[in-house]
């Protein structure tokens, strides 16, 4: 049941109001009668589970989908928005996931993209470049506007971004996930800019999953589940537990349970592994580490800092470069007969990739042929010329059972299912085939809160079966969560090892984020 | 919020079924390219019923007229298969045309030389020597694609003009019967010679009327089911499949995409080059210039038609069948219906079937997808 919006008791409208708003995609009711509405000069957070309809509102309050029935109002006045340009004239701005920039251009180009103001650039620039500057200072935006974007770090990116957006004349922001990308020092920076947004004034909106920056930055809450609003709060008069609880629909545990590891003998010895992309540049620059049974390792890092490449190359799917890697002693590097993705499925090690709709599955094909792939060529699966179809079937319905993943149809097509299943399916496949070691990339991206449970503790439970798991996933949350011992990467190196139970929480992640900045540790 | 417990999960866009886009859709095409076809006949002057009625009838109304149209269908079959093997690959084989010539010379040279031999045994030879000739020729541009990048639509295309000239120079130079001018060679010795339908029919007392349709037709349905159980029933199929669909979750599973696209060429130009069979074994009993007449590039048209899988491959290859044989005994009967316009009716009809394939798609599946939700909203 929505509650009325407390913060609107006030006098003055809400700077962005939508009212019933209802938005399909075929049969589904991405949007259900969706009213919010966000109080001027506050920060309001939109959250929810993927899929529950966030981005699909904000991006019908922009201009980017057409509302099927509802209306949108910015400062008590209705206003039909049709395309972004309408959304920018009525002082509504989007900061988005995806930064939309040109590389090569200088921030001050960027900026001025789509809003030269004549045929000449010169004269528009220097105007620009006046009340840039101005921008900057009153809400400590500083980035350089001389220098070309792509030279930009991330979170320098991000505020030419919001740079563009008042540039525009925005009163309203919508930032979308604007954290997924930023260590938490840049994230730090950004709330800090956030909040001096609305001390002069001007209204945020910011859709995320993550509930700690829900109750670090905004002032109103708005949760969505299934397409519909379930709750607008005060942010000061609720809690984690029960923003997840009111996400999910029910209790969930927020913390990974688990015993102490218990290492076993190494499985997995890394040392002083070099690769290059295809570009012939180094993006990971000697890296040694070792993984022992039973225990789970994790690798921290912003992402594009070699991480994915590292667990690509340990699962044989792109050449080494050089160094040395053993798996139970045995030497792979050099021995490309062992060192590919194919044999290393022979050597017990399983494979869970940081993409499982390009890489983990094939969407088109139905679920009973991706839950044989990479292992299609096993005995089990063939006669001497046709596969047994039955085999691989049942296969399939028994791993489908033991993970719940719904609908519980092997011959549904791996599109046709949510994140969280498809990740389940994943996981299913390359679990359940008992590896001594297992890779895993970023376990629960886009998989909703439920699913994230179930995964964390099989991972644990593999674990504590004396299992080697190597995790990367850039959800530092997860990490910590999860790992027995944290190494941090960046730009191709390893920064240092956290050991996540030594420590308060709180330190912990200032450790982790200095050295995710390219910071050395500190002891 | 009771919908999402049905069964199928929340969020999942409504189903369209399967007929849809496998019958729907396709006779959706052909309806708009004969209504086009249409009008254009009007504008000529014609009655455009009686020219159908008229296409109709030369194409199956009578025994002979059915087994003109299986003769051109079984060449159809052939080519709609090497480029459906192909899609599946993810690989857009536009050498259809080149590697059916090739598979030509390749059963040629069969004929040619095994004077003296029955034909059975002359037949298995035909099917193994065309379709290595076939495979040899997609074998270079699927080579060239899998380790050198080179796009196989680029090289395909000048593999069939290399085709050609090759056969030009074979032709007129090497393989021409002596003593005479056109550019063909001698006729086979008659024992060689792919029984006919006819005569294979009559063997077990069944009497069919006498046309080209011979024995092929038997190999390119027995191609069709291999073709399915190859696919989508062995693990060498499951592989092309994964390289054609994804190739990252190919190298994932540790299925090599070079291999894979080598692979598929193979065998795409292996089954262009039955047409070689049906041709030159089964009709022609000689060498001679330019036999395969595009059906490399109806194959493209069938295979989209088909959707790339074998049923509808045949389907669609009986309807481009239909429309040679009418299409050709069309313009014997309307003088002002050349053969020009019926090449404009099947260009329509290809245009429809193959390059605007998805032309109502959006419009039907919107509209069964939204019958699909209300249906769900009222149980």
């Amino acid at each position: 049941m929505p509650d009325a919006p407390t913060a609107a008791a006030t006098l003055t409208p809400p700077a962005l109001e939508t009212r019933g708003v209802n938005k399909w995609f075929g049969a589904n009711h991405a949007n259900r009668d969706v009213s919010l509405a966000v109080p001027k000069g506050t920060i309001h957070g939109v959250i929810g589970e993927n899929g529950a309809g966030k981005s699909t509102i904000m991006s019908i309050v922009y201009g980017y989908l057409p509302a099927d029935s509802g209306e949108i109002l910015v400062d008590g006045r209705p206003v039909a928005v049709k395309s972004p340009r309408d959304a920018l004239a009525a002082g509504v701005g989007m900061v988005h996931q995806h930064f939309m920039l040109v590389d090569p251009f200088t921030v001050l180009e960027n900026v001025l993209l789509g809003a030269e103001g004549g045929v000449t650039l010169a004269a528009g620039m220097e105007r620009a470049r006046a009340e840039l500057v101005r921008l900057a200072r009153d809400y400590g935006l500083e980035v350089d506007l001389d220098r070309p974007v792509g030279e930009l770090p991330v979170g320098a990116q991000q505020r030419v971004e919001i740079l563009k957006a008042l540039y525009r004349g925005a009163d309203i922001l919508i930032l979308d996930e604007p954290t997924g990308v930023l260590t938490p020092q840049e994230t730090d920076h950004l709330f800090r800019i956030l909040r001096a947004l609305r001390e002069q004034g001007k209204t945020i909106v910011i859709i995320t999953h993550k509930l700690r920056e829900i109750m670090e930055l905004t002032d109103n809450v708005t949760v969505m589940r299934r397409g519909e609003v379930v709750a607008n709060v005060r942010t000061a008069e609720t809690s984690k537990e029960q923003l997840a609880e009111l996400m999910v629909g029910r209790k969930v545990l927020l913390r990974v349970e688990k015993a102490p590891a218990q290492p076993g003998p190494v499985v997995l010895e890394v040392s002083g592994l070099t690769l290059r992309d295809r570009s012939g540049v180094e993006r990971v620059k000697g890296v040694g580490f070792s993984v022992r049974a039973g225990e789970i390792v994790g690798i921290a890092g912003v992402s594009g800092n070699g991480q994915s490449e590292l667990l690509e190359a340990l699962a044989g799917m792109r050449p080494v470069a050089g160094g040395s890697v053993r798996l139970r002693g045995e030497e792979l590097a050099d021995r490309p007969g062992l060192f590919n993705a194919k044999a290393l499925r022979g050597l017990r090690v399983g494979h869970v990739p940081e993409d499982r709709q390009k890489v983990g599955l094939i969407t088109s094909f139905e679920a009973r042929e991706n839950a044989i792939l990479g292992h299609h060529d096993d005995q089990a699966y063939n006669g001497r010329v046709l596969m047994d179809r039955a085999a691989v079937l049942s296969r399939c319905e028994a791993e489908m059972e033991a993970y719940d993943v719904r609908p519980r149809d092997a011959r549904l097509r791996a599109a046709n299912f949510s994140g969280g299943n498809q990740q389940k399916i994943v996981l299913a496949r390359e679990i359940e085939r008992n590896p001594d070691l297992l890779l895993v990339g970023q376990p629960t991206r886009g998989v909703d809160i439920g699913a994230i449970e179930f995964i964390h503790k099989r991972l644990v439970r593999l674990r504590d079966e004396g299992k080697a798991i190597l995790l990367v996933s850039v959800e530092l949350d997860e990490i910590v969560s999860l790992s027995d011992r944290i190494l941090v990467m960046f730009d191709g190196r390893l920064m240092g090892e956290v050991a996540p139970n030594d420590a308060a929480l709180e330190q912990i992640e200032r450790r982790l984020g200095l050295m995710m900045a390219g910071v050395e540790a500190a002891a | 919020m009771a919908r999402g417990m049905a069964g199928k999960g929340f969020g999942m866009p409504g189903e369209v079924p399967g007929w849809v886009n496998y019958a729907l859709l396709p006779l959706l095409n052909l309806l708009a390219a004969f209504i086009l076809s249409g009008l254009i006949i009007l504008v000529i002057g014609e009655n455009p019923l009686d020219v159908l009625a008229l296409m109709v009838t030369e194409a199956v109304g009578y025994p002979e007229a059915i087994g003109y149209t299986l003769y051109y269908t079984t060449s159809y079959i052939f080519t709609g298969l090497a480029v459906a093997v192909a899609f599946h690959c993810g690989l857009f084989n536009i050498g259809g045309e080149g590697q059916a010539y090739m598979g030509g010379l390749g059963a040629g040279l069969v004929g040619l030389a095994m004077t003296g031999w029955p034909w059975p045994v002359v037949a298995v030879a035909g099917v193994l020597v065309s379709a290595l000739f076939g495979a040899a020729w997609a074998w270079i541009p699927g080579w060239l694609q899998a380790r050198r990048g080179s796009h196989i639509v680029i090289t395909t295309i000048m593999f069939n003009f290399i085709a050609a000239s090759i056969m030009t120079y074979l032709l007129v130079d090497v393989l021409i019967k002596p003593g005479q001018q056109s550019p063909e060679t001698r006729e086979f010795d008659p024992g060689t010679w792919l029984p006919s339908m006819d005569r294979a029919l009559g063997w077990i007392g069944i009497e069919v009327a006498p046309s080209p349709l011979n024995l092929s037709f038997a190999w390119a349905l027995a191609c069709c089911a291999l073709f399915y159980l190859f696919l989508w029933r062995t693990r060498w199929g499951y592989e092309i499949r994964t390289v054609g669909q994804n190739e990252r979750a190919a190298v994932y599973a540790g299925i090599s995409p070079a291999r894979n696209i080598v692979l598929a060429m193979v065998i795409s130009g292996a089954l262009a080059g039955f047409v070689g069979v049906n041709e030159i074994l089964g009709v022609q009993h000689r060498l001679l210039l330019n036999f395969t007449g595009g059906v490399g590039f109806v194959g493209i048209a069938v295979a989209l038609m088909g959707r790339n899988h074998p049923v509808g491959i045949i389907l669609a290859a009986l309807l481009f069948g239909m429309l040679a044989q009418g299409g050709g005994q069309v313009s014997f009967e309307y003088p002002t219906v050349n053969r020009e316009l019926v090449m404009v009716i099947q260009g329509l009809v290809i245009l429809f079937a193959g390059a605007l394939e998805n032309l109502f798609k959006p419009q039907v599946e919107a509209l069964f997808r939204k019958r699909g939700a209300r249906n769900e909203g009222r149980a």
